[in-house]
């Protein structure tokens, strides 16, 4: 599904070249729950956007569905979700879901359909008329999951989509994204800096250090695909928990 | 309610109060002059003697004639129940066709004001339009546009206004150009920010779903720009009436509140010059309000209104 070979990225900047992204091998099957983790530098957001050809690798090889990240957006392979849910405050909650749909140029009849569908997958129907700010920050961000939904692209890019929000709304969304890509069987690749979050979610985790950004782990979870939040205390969760903070040490071990 | 009220009436007495002993001294010396005239006894006697004396020592000195300097003809500093008067009886009492109308002179500056509130608002968006999306027209027209608000409007109105005559233009279009000289500058800068005020990440998002640069614009850029385009456009309306009367001095013009202005001081009218003053500030207030309200009426209408 996404396949990046020695994957190279530096930035040119006035203190010389920054080394974002270094010899990346990384291969992401249909369905997987990637989950990219790491301290900040690492280049775990600078991968996802060039997944998203939002930045141009300098070096090897990014196909993503079999094609070039640029052709694959024109394809609508993925939605992305940010950090910050980036709703427009002018525009209701199915105003916004809309907003990509339109672009896209699809009818009338499909934009009402679909926004009832992702709104339901995302647990606000109902809350279609609803501005942006008569809603809390983990519906806001729920809402934005929608807006990504909407087209129905295969690949789910999430940058820190719950890192602004409190750990118990975390905590539910987590459960929710969970159920939600049980549903839809999307792949979903999601950046995180919280350890219980990458292992509750995914089956993949992939654990980066910086300087420069280099993956140093690829751990398959051994957890099975039902989930609910008390696995969080087995000894399987805890075991792979552990690994990954090796994993980030062993990063660190460089400075 | 009562609470602003209140306030804003004690502000309102201090300053009618102030005014009122400001033209005391102000008028102190013509007032002494008339009423000797009539025959009352000054203190000291003779104009010539009260030439070189302050106002405030002859005020004191000769408190009686203090009501007399809030009726001259002629004062230096009209009183505000003259300014008043002078207001009702050119606007209520004449008829709105007549010479001596403030309508009638306060419509040919108003539509001065407008024609030149729009030319300066729709090129002031289009340069914007322009500048967001062209790094050439970014580095090569802001500096322009700065550069043309630094020249004084006093010195380049009549340049504009003879130059524009020698092509045959004359009256209302030259006075428009000179308003929207002046309003076309608030309008670039603050939608040239309103319309790079949406943040990097939802640039991002709108390229995540390949929009075009039109879409991003219609979509995105406008409507984030709304705020940035009101708080302009009250700049801008203030702007173009302050063009729009300075269009009407250097013609000698006789129509308009600038006329008024101008005849008032050719004549001594000083009543006359503080009722158009006040009739520009009226008419100034009134138009800024009704930007606001288009402002809250737009917002309510985007959802962004609470």
């Amino acid at each position: 599904m996404i396949s990046a070979k020695s994957l190279d990225l530096t930035f040119e900047t006035n203190d010389g070249p920054v080394h974002a992204l270094k010899g990346v091998d990384l291969d992401i099957g249909k369905g997987e729950f990637v989950s990219f983790i790491g301290p900040s530098g690492c280049g775990k957001t600078t991968f996802l956007r060039c997944i998203a050809a939002l930045e141009t690798p300098t070096g090897g090889e990014l196909t993503v569905n079999g094609m070039t990240p640029e052709n694959a957006r024109q394809a609508r392979a993925y939605g992305y979700v940010f950090q910050a849910a980036g709703l427009y405050p002018w525009r209701t909650i199915a105003g916004n879901i809309k907003l990509p749909l339109e672009i896209m140029g699809f009818s009338k009849a499909e934009q009402k359909k679909r926004v009832e569908q992702v709104l339901e997958l995302v647990d606000l129907a109902g809350f279609g008329g609803k501005f942006p700010w008569q809603l809390s920050g983990g519906m806001q961000q729920r809402a934005s999951i929608a807006r990504a939904l909407s087209f129905d692209a295969d690949i789910l890019l999430m940058d820190e989509p719950f890192g602004a929000l409190d750990e118990i709304v975390r905590d539910h969304l987590n459960e929710e994204l969970l159920k939600l890509w049980a549903r839809t069987g999307k792949t979903i690749g999601f950046v995180t800096h919280s350890i219980p979050e990458a292992v509750y979610l995914s089956t993949k985790i992939v654990v980066m250090s910086p300087r420069p950004g280099r993956i140093t782990d690829v751990i398959d979870s051994p957890l099975p695909k039902e989930r609910p939040l008390d696995i969080r205390d087995t000894p399987e969760f805890l075991e792979i928990a552990h690994r990954v903070r090796e994993g980030l040490r062993a990063g660190h071990a460089y400075d | 309610m009562m609470r602003t009220i209140f306030p804003v009436a004690v502000v309102v007495a201090v300053i009618v109060g102030l005014w009122y002993a400001a033209c005391i001294p102000m008028n102190i010396h013509t007032a002494a002059t008339q009423a000797e005239r009539a025959g009352m006894v000054i203190d000291p006697e003779g104009a010539a003697e009260r030439r070189d004396m302050g106002a405030i020592a002859l005020a004191l000195r000769n408190t009686g004639i203090w009501g007399d300097t809030w009726a001259q003809d002629k004062p230096r500093l009209p009183a505000p129940h003259q300014v008043v008067t002078e207001l009702w009886e050119t606007t209520v009492e004449k008829k709105v066709t007549s010479k001596r109308s403030l309508i009638f002179h306060g419509w040919v500056t108003l539509s001065a004001t407008l024609l030149g509130f729009g030319i300066g608002t729709v090129a002031g968006i289009l340069l914007a339009v322009g500048i967001v999306h062209s790094r050439a027209m970014d580095m090569s027209v802001m500096p322009w546009a700065i550069a043309s608000q630094t020249i004084p409007i006093l010195a380049i109105a009549p340049m504009i206004i003879v130059v524009l005559n020698s092509v045959g233009l004359q009256g209302l279009i030259p006075k428009a150009i000179i308003s929207a000289y002046l309003s076309f500058f608030p309008v670039v800068v603050g939608m040239v920010k309103g319309f790079r005020s949406p943040s990097q990440m939802q640039i991002d998002q709108m390229r995540t779903w390949s929009a075009s640069r039109s879409q991003t614009f219609w979509k995105l850029r406008l409507p984030a720009s709304m705020p940035y385009l009101f708080a302009s456009l009250k700049i801008g309306i203030a702007a173009s009436l302050v063009g729009a009367i300075v269009g009407e001095l250097p013609t000698g013009a006789v129509r308009g509140l600038g006329a008024r202005l101008l005849t008032g001081s050719y004549y001594g009218q000083t009543i006359q010059i503080w009722s158009a003053l006040f009739a520009t500030a009226i008419l100034a207030a009134v138009l800024v309000a009704a930007v606001a309200a288009m402002e809250r009426a737009t917002l309510k209408r985007m959802g962004v209104g609470r």
